[in-house]
């Protein structure tokens, strides 16, 4: 049934497509049907391939980035008072730019290559690591604290034993939001100026009118951050298995 | 029950156990005075049992032997063995407070790891107050699956681990249902004897069953009743004609009519 329920989902998206073109009969520059586009992929799959591997790396190493830069904020944050007072602002205040208008400074500092695409994404999805982590660990159930407390834990031993496996969840879920996001800082970053990624040959083929082209990049664009998305979504599982093990175990007597 | 082989698991603080007492005690929350000039000793090596109504300072007294509640004390808190709060007492809450992420035996050996003070034999030795309590089996599932009562007595054994002479508790067995709560009081009472212990509850029977001396706390600024002592040794009988009859003095302090 898991299985199933995608299948016929994208197969029912797929139909509304094709009923769309059928009965409006846009023109295919306009929105070309699902098999022109399926011909197009298929006839370009070495350079769709190509381009779709640049930016894979991108969000990648920019998740990779990103999540270690947010991780490491919320944690000196949760450790230190006095810096958090300081970082909260800034962070507060980088986030008040919107990070699209930065996409034409980072390209004109960094260059047409990949590291401009990675710190878009870096910059799209610091904020929701950090603030997912941070809060996570700020509302770690006082209680245990205080138990840790009378236990006579340092606060380092606190923080490591306690506070961060009970913000896991938390940063699960920011670290969700961040994998669905850092595509779109990849792309933006393509479309601002570079020689290669899906979102250059999507506005290479768009230039061209080659609308079916743009929608093959477009679908494996979507397939890629799909992968992704579901990948992330399974070691987060992993990670915060406590949650997900329930009461397999019936307890038997009292 | 269990055979010979098993490491003797009740509480090794013996005799020795100090008496804490508090001198002249004050303690206000901001626009709230909860203790004035207060004078209580809890005696060494006997099981005191704190009763009063919801919020009159029962848990806060707690929280400041503990230490963990500090800014706004004025007076002394010392215990006789001549040594601070600092590490000398074990918490145990009416929330089991078990990390979910952590198993059973884990969670039972949760201040060794945090003091990082873990070792193989530490680890055995939770390993045979399972065994005891009779959770040997349940020793590596997650909390998540064990019962309310069988946490409560994982939290209970990660209390013991700290072999700690002066044990708080505050309304431990209050969210088990009555017979589990009977079954867990009983275990407390074999496995700590002969440490000091200050147990806040609002259940007379249970103050009757466990405690060597019973305190009724009352008003604001909080005042403390003079001690009653239950005959006999505890756990005792709850259904015991003394108990019942003891149960209703109680009460009657409780609500403030005895003014003797």
């Amino acid at each position: 049934m898991t299985f199933i329920r995608p299948i016929v989902i994208l197969f029912g998206l797929v139909l509304i497509w094709q009923t769309i073109v059928l009965v409006t009969g846009v023109p295919a520059y306009i929105l070309p049907g699902p098999m022109s586009v399926a011909e197009a992929f298929l006839s370009h799959t070495g350079p769709l391939f190509e381009h779709a591997m640049t930016t894979l790396l991108e969000i990648i190493a920019g998740l990779l980035i990103g999540t270690l830069l947010g991780a490491s904020n919320a944690l000196v944050m949760i450790a230190s008072r006095s810096l958090k007072r300081w970082l909260l602002p800034v962070l507060v205040i980088s986030q008040a730019i919107p990070v699209f208008a930065l996409a034409p400074l980072l390209v004109l500092w960094l260059g047409y290559g990949m590291s401009s695409k990675i710190a878009m994404a870096v910059l799209i999805i610091f904020f929701p690591v950090t603030a997912a982590f941070y809060d996570g660990m700020r509302s770690t159930e006082p209680e245990w604290l205080e138990l840790a407390q009378v236990m006579n834990a340092k606060p380092m031993a606190i923080i490591r034993h306690v506070r961060i496996p009970a913000a896991l969840p938390a940063f699960a879920s920011g670290l969700r939001v961040a994998t669905a996001v850092a595509p779109i800082g990849a792309v933006v970053g393509e479309w601002v100026g570079s020689s290669s990624g899906l979102g250059f040959y999507m506005l290479h083929a768009n230039a061209r009118m080659q609308i079916d082209i743009m929608f093959a990049a477009l679908s494996l664009l979507c397939i890629v951050s799909l992968m992704l998305y579901f990948l992330v979504d399974r070691a987060m599982i992993k990670i915060v298995y406590w949650q997900k093990e329930g009461n397999k175990k019936e307890a038997r007597h009292l | 029950m269990h055979n010979s082989t098993k490491i003797d698991t009740r509480f090794e603080g013996g005799p020795a156990a100090p008496s804490v007492t508090l001198e002249q005690v004050s303690f206000a929350y901001p626009g709230e005075q909860i203790f004035r000039s207060l004078n209580f000793t809890v005696k060494g090596g006997q099981w005191t049992c704190l009763i009063g109504p919801s919020g009159c300072g029962k848990s806060t007294l707690l929280r400041l032997i503990s230490g963990t509640l500090r800014e706004g004390l004025s007076g002394r808190i010392h215990f006789s063995d001549g040594n601070n709060h600092k590490g000398l007492t074990a918490w145990m809450s009416q929330k089991d407070l078990l990390l979910p992420w952590l198993s059973v035996v884990d969670n039972v050996c949760l201040g060794a790891r945090l003091r990082g003070e873990m070792t193989a034999k530490k680890r055995l030795k939770a390993m045979s107050l399972l065994e005891d309590a009779g959770l040997g089996e349940y020793a590596n599932v997650l909390p998540s699956s064990l019962s309310g009562g069988m946490r409560q007595r994982v939290a209970l054994l990660r209390t013991l681990m700290e072999e700690r002479s002066v044990i708080l508790m505050d309304e431990p067995f209050s969210a088990l249902d009555a017979l589990t709560r009977l079954k867990l009081q009983d275990l407390a009472a074999r496995l700590v004897e002969g440490a000091t212990v200050l147990m806040v509850t609002h259940d007379p029977l249970e103050a009757l069953r466990l405690g060597h001396r019973i305190y009724v706390m009352t008003d604001r600024p909080a005042k403390l009743s003079d001690a009653l002592i239950p005959p006999g040794s505890p756990p005792r009988n709850p259904g015991d004609s003394a108990i019942i009859s003891m149960q209703a003095t109680l009460l009657e302090r409780l609500e403030g009519r005895d003014k003797s």
